[in-house]
Order: C-alpha cells, then structure tokens, then sequence
C-alpha cells in the first residue's frame, strides 16, 4: 500500500496491509491480525521442511541481488556444532529505495516474526538486525516490539514453549552506505571498519564472527511467514508473467511522479501502469523522460524502454537494467541528466571504502570530469575517458559497489549523448559555477 | 597520531562510562561473543552524552573495550555520523542525493542555511545553536525532502515549512 495513500485496487497487499495502522505495531495487535501464526507453524517443522516450502515459493532476496531465499538458507551447514547467525540487513540506503522503513515503521513484528523463522530454519539462537543510524523512528519501534517480543514469550529461551531459543538483538549502524553490503555488515557488527570482505570463504561457511551466517533483508524476511501460513503455492501462484519472480513485492517510486510512495505488486506487473496509473503520472505537462528502477545502482532507462518493462527480475533485464532494490527513481522532461548522473558518482565517491583502486580512485575521477563537464569547461574527449574508466570500475573489486557508479554512467551516455553534447558545445549554460 | 591529538584536548576528561551508562554497556556485553563488537554502540552513547567523540573518550572507550585508541579512532572516522568535533545544539542533516534533489531539496537546503544563519555546510551558527551538513539518501526518498534534527526525523520538508520546524528546537 503506498502509505500515506489508501490502497489502490491494482495492487496485491500482503506486507504492507497494515501500513498506517498504528495498533498492528503492538504484539496483541499483530496476534489479532494473525500473527505470530507462522512462527508457531514453523517450530513445529523441521528446519529442512521450512527451507523447502521457501525453495518451492520463489521467494528470491529483495535485497537487491534477488538470489533464491531457500537456496541460501540450505547452504548453512548442519550438526557443525558451532553457533549459527542471522543477520538482518535493516540498512536501507540505496538511493531510491525507502520500503524496508516502512516495514519496520508499522509492522515491527511481521519482522521480528520473519527474523525468527529465518533463525529457527538456519539452527541459529541469534539475530542482529542491523539497523542505519539515521533511521530513528524504526528503531524506537522496533526496540519496542522487540521488548514487547520478549515479554509474550515469541523470542527468549523457549519461545512460544517449545524449548527453542531465539535472541534478537538490534545494531545501530552510524552513517555508511557500503555496510548494506553483506560482508561489511558483519564486519561493522564485529566492531569494526565497514569494509567489505573478498569472497570466498562465504558467509555461510565463515561469517559473522567467523561462524556460518546467512544475512537476508527485511522485506525477504518480512514474507516468509505469509508464505508459511499460505503455503508456497499460493506464493508461487503470485506471478504475472515469469515463473522465476513470484510472489509480491514492495516498489519504492520516487522523484518526479505526483504520489509518491511504496506500491505492492504482484511480480510482473506493467511498470508503465505503476509510474503513470498507481504512483499518479507525471506533474501537469511533464512527460516522462527515464528511470532508474533498481535504486541507483542499475543502467538507467528510457520512457519508451521502462513504458515496455514488467517489473519483476527478468522483465526489467529484458528492458536493459535490473530489478535491484526496486526503488524507482522517475525523471520527468525537466531533469538534467548530466546533472543527476553527476550527483549519483558523487554518491558513489563519497561512499567508496576507498579498499579497492579502480572504485577509490574510479568514482572520484568520473565525479570530477562530470562535474567539469557541468561547469562548461568539458572536453570531447571526456565522454571516451568517462566510458574508459567506467569500463576499469566493472568486475574487476572486492564488492559492486564500483559497479553500481558506471552503472547510471555509461548507461547514461550510451541513451542520453545528446545532453552531455549540449554541455561540451557550450551550446548549454554551465550547471556549475566554474572554478 | 593519537598522541598529538590528545595534546588538543582542552577540557579534562570526565568518564562517560560511570553509573547508568556503564550499565548500559555491561548490558550489552552478553548479546555479543566480543567485546569488540559493542564498539559502535559505546560510540552512540559517548555521542549520546557528550555531544561529540573527543580523543579522550575515545581512549576511554578503548580502554573498557580492552581495544587501542588507535584502532578506536580508525574506526569511529569510517561512520560519518560520529561527531569527532563538537557541533551547535541542534544537528540538521538534509538529504541531498539525486532523488531528493529532483523533488527541491536544493531550495530547502539553502532555506535551512539561511534560517539558522550557518551560511554554509558543516558551520555552526554564531550562537552555538545549529550545525547543518548535506548527507546521503535518508531512505525516505517518497517523502522529499527528509531531514534529521538530533534524532528527529522530518518527512516532506519545503522552504515554506523550515522556519515553523526549526522554531522547535531552541
Ligand atoms: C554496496 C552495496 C550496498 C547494499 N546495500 C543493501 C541494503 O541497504 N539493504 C539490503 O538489504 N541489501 C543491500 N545490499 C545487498 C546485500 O549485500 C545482500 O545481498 C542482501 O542483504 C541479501 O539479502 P537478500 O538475499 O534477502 O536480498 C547491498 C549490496 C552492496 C554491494
Ligand atoms: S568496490 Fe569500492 S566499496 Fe567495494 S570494497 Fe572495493 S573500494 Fe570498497
Ligand atoms: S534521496 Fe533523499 S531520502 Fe533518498
């Protein structure tokens, strides 16, 4: 439901029916809305038949990845001995992307429910949700519920009586993009720089305090109890057109469109339908000029490629980008894509670990020449440098994140040439004071 | 390093982990294997009740960790919302990162400069009352543009609507 607007007839709600119903953040109001259902379900299963309902739902990670849920949780080792960990990545801080607040922000114990079936089904005893600094208002809910959690016997020793024992524990992060990735976050959990990790060993083998972990974000956690109470058929079921996305999914739409907000859809639904119908269209005389549809991170489209696209993981590929975090970012004809693209790399600079060279050194660079294109003093030869380096910042770090920044770059020259030409042919006024 | 930085310490250090706060962290030490991993929350709480992370808090962290000020301090410049310099009464975060700036927060950026009379990013205004810097994607880009002051998160801020929230904080 795009809170703080009532649900639209188009969408499928299934997470986000409680969103703006305060009393579904208490536990007896959870418990009259259901929940806490699943997770007595699942403590009277067997890890491995949790593990194969998620495999046999579709679930894949909304994270951003989208890697299958059932997979990962299988890949835990069994009867190792040593302690097992769940992580939950609460980070939420790829541009565009503002869903997993929302979870968190009204429906605190369809989290903690998620957490605690993920645990029970990875044979871990603890939880850390690792929560962004800046997100204030979900960690007070959440260090509520949490409490409240506690106090009604679902986490503890024996939760719900049945001997189990599951802790959660909530970690405040303190301002750094780059912790969203997985191995960072464990290492920033350890105590220490949040930088991030060579693989392999992979978390499952040697994560968390070098133990076997398995760290999943708050949406895909979130949607493991609906899938247990509902069975994974009727998951699997929920899919409009490729059978390898199922189920719903939160779409985050931001920037030029009228209502702003998180849509829930079933996969596969029209992106042209969800930016021009659900999130209200373009302001009057506007008209649709790009997207970015996965957060930041992923190519940008064009009006006529995102008015094509399906939105789940394949129909976005098809259109040339990628589902990601599923966080639309909509420009209008009004926008400046130098400009845009521009403020993107700097994201990327300033949230570089500066651990690997071609990401250190590459977002600065197409920071800097992007901003002297801006500033009217570009060259010709820019747009070949941008693209070189962009091409030496692809596949070759420790982590994506160097990825992510050519990502909007090249894609960004590649369909809209004729705007950096309007900068380097000073037949456009500079955006930037010169320097 | 840490040396000289100790050497710019001006007030002598009160210990921060006394009392409630050390309960607080002796709170903490069971949910974690190490007594490393409680760093980052024991830097919240130096913030917490100091306003900033001076190098002698930092040393004192180090010290009920059983870490090095040194590799405190490495750690607390990596998270950009670790004051390592006293700020104004009120910290004013402004989102600014591409989304936000589609949607105007560039005006209310300028707005808010203007308001508090800091005139420009990470300044503190002449009567100690604010400090403002542009951040990063608040995740809460539907709702431009957010603000955090303090610990207060402020949705769908406009030019228009900064002086009546700033008025709030004294
Ligand atoms: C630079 C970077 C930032 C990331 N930020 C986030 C984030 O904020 N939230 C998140 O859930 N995943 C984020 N991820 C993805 C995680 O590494 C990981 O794949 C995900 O949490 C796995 O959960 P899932 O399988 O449930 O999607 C990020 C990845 C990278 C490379
Ligand atoms: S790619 Fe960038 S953010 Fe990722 S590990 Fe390397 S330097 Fe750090
Ligand atoms: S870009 Fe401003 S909150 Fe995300």
């Amino acid at each position: 439901m795009g809170y703080p607007h009532p649900p639209h007839p188009k969408e499928t709600v299934v997470l986000s029916k409680y969103f703006g119903d305060a009393e579904a953040r208490t536990f007896d109001g959870w418990v009259k809305r259901g929940g806490y259902e699943a997770l007595k379900k699942a403590l009277g299963m067997t890890p491995d038949a949790i593990i194969e309902e998620l495999k046999a739902s579709g679930l894949r990670g909304r994270g951003g990845a989208g890697f299958p849920t059932g997979l990962k949780w299988s890949f835990m080792p069994k009867n190792d001995g040593k302690p097992h960990y769940l992580v939950c990545n609460a980070d939420e801080s790829e541009p565009g992307t503002f869903k997993d607040r929302e979870i968190m922000r009204w429906t605190p114990h369809q989290l903690i429910e998620g957490c605690a079936i993920g645990a029970y089904a990875i044979g871990a005893e603890t939880c850390y949700i690792y929560i962004r600094g800046e997100f204030t208002e979900p960690w007070k809910v959440m260090t509520a519920a949490v409490a409240e959690a506690y106090a009604k016997g679902a986490l503890g020793g024996n939760v719900f009586g049945s001997g189990k024992r599951i802790d959660i524990v909530l970690h405040r992060g303190a301002g750094a993009y780059i912790c969203g990735e997985e191995t960072a976050m464990m290492n920033s959990i350890e105590g220490k720089r949040g930088n991030p990790r060579i693989k392999p060993p992979f978390p499952a083998q040697a994560g968390l305090f070098g133990m076997p972990t398995t760290i999943n974000n708050v949406e895909t956690l979130s949607s493991t109890s609906h899938i247990l109470t509902r069975g994974a058929a009727w998951y699997k079921g929920l899919c409009l057109s490729n059978p390898k996305s199922t189920g719903t999914k939160l779409f985050s739409v931001c920037g030029h469109v009228m209502r702003p907000g998180n849509y829930e859809l079933t996969m596969g639904f029209p992106m042209k339908d969800l930016i021009h119908d659900l999130a209200g269209g373009m302001r009057p005389g506007r008209r649709l000029k790009a997207v970015i549809p996965g957060g930041s991170s992923v190519p940008i489209m064009t009006a006529a490629e995102a008015e094509a696209a399906l939105c789940d993981y394949e129909g976005i590929v098809e259109k040339g980008s990628m589902l990601g975090s599923a966080g639309f970012i909509v420009m209008d004809d009004s926008t400046d894509m130098v400009y845009e693209i521009w403020r993107l790399a700097k994201f990327y600079a300033h949230e570089s670990c500066a651990q690997c060279t071609q990401c250190r050194e590459g977002t600065a660079w197409t920071t800097k020449i992007l901003e002297r294109i801006l500033r009217g003093q570009g060259k010709k030869e820019d747009l070949d440098l941008l693209l070189d380096l962009s091409d030496q910042m692809t596949g070759r770090t420790i982590c994506v994140l160097s990825d992510s920044c050519a990502a909007p770059i090249v894609s960004g020259i590649k369909k809209f040439p004729e705007e950096f030409e309007a900068y380097l042919s000073r037949a456009k006024a500079p955006a930037l004071a010169a320097v | 390093m840490t040396g000289s930085t100790h050497a710019h310490a001006d007030a002598p250090h009160e210990p921060v982990f006394v009392g409630k706060v050390r309960e607080q962290l002796d709170a903490l030490f069971p949910k974690y294997p190490t007594k490393q991993a409680c760093l980052l929350p024991a830097l919240w709480m130096v913030q917490e009740a100091r306003g900033w992370i001076s190098p002698a808090a930092m040393a004192e962290v180090a010290d009920v960790l059983g870490l090095t000020p040194a590799y405190v301090r490495g750690v607390a410049t990596f998270y950009t919302m670790y004051h390592l310099h006293p700020v104004g009464r009120h910290f004013i975060q402004v989102c600014g990162t591409s989304p936000c700036h589609l949607c105007g927060s560039d005006d209310v950026l300028k707005a808010i400069l203007k308001a508090t009379g800091c005139g420009e990013l990470g300044a503190t205004s002449a009567d100690g009352r604010f400090t403002v810097v542009e951040v990063e994607c608040l995740g809460a880009c539907g709702f431009a543009t957010p603000i955090l002051i303090d610990d207060d998160f402020h949705d769908s801020v406009t030019p228009e609507r900064v002086a009546g929230i700033l008025a709030r904080y004294p």
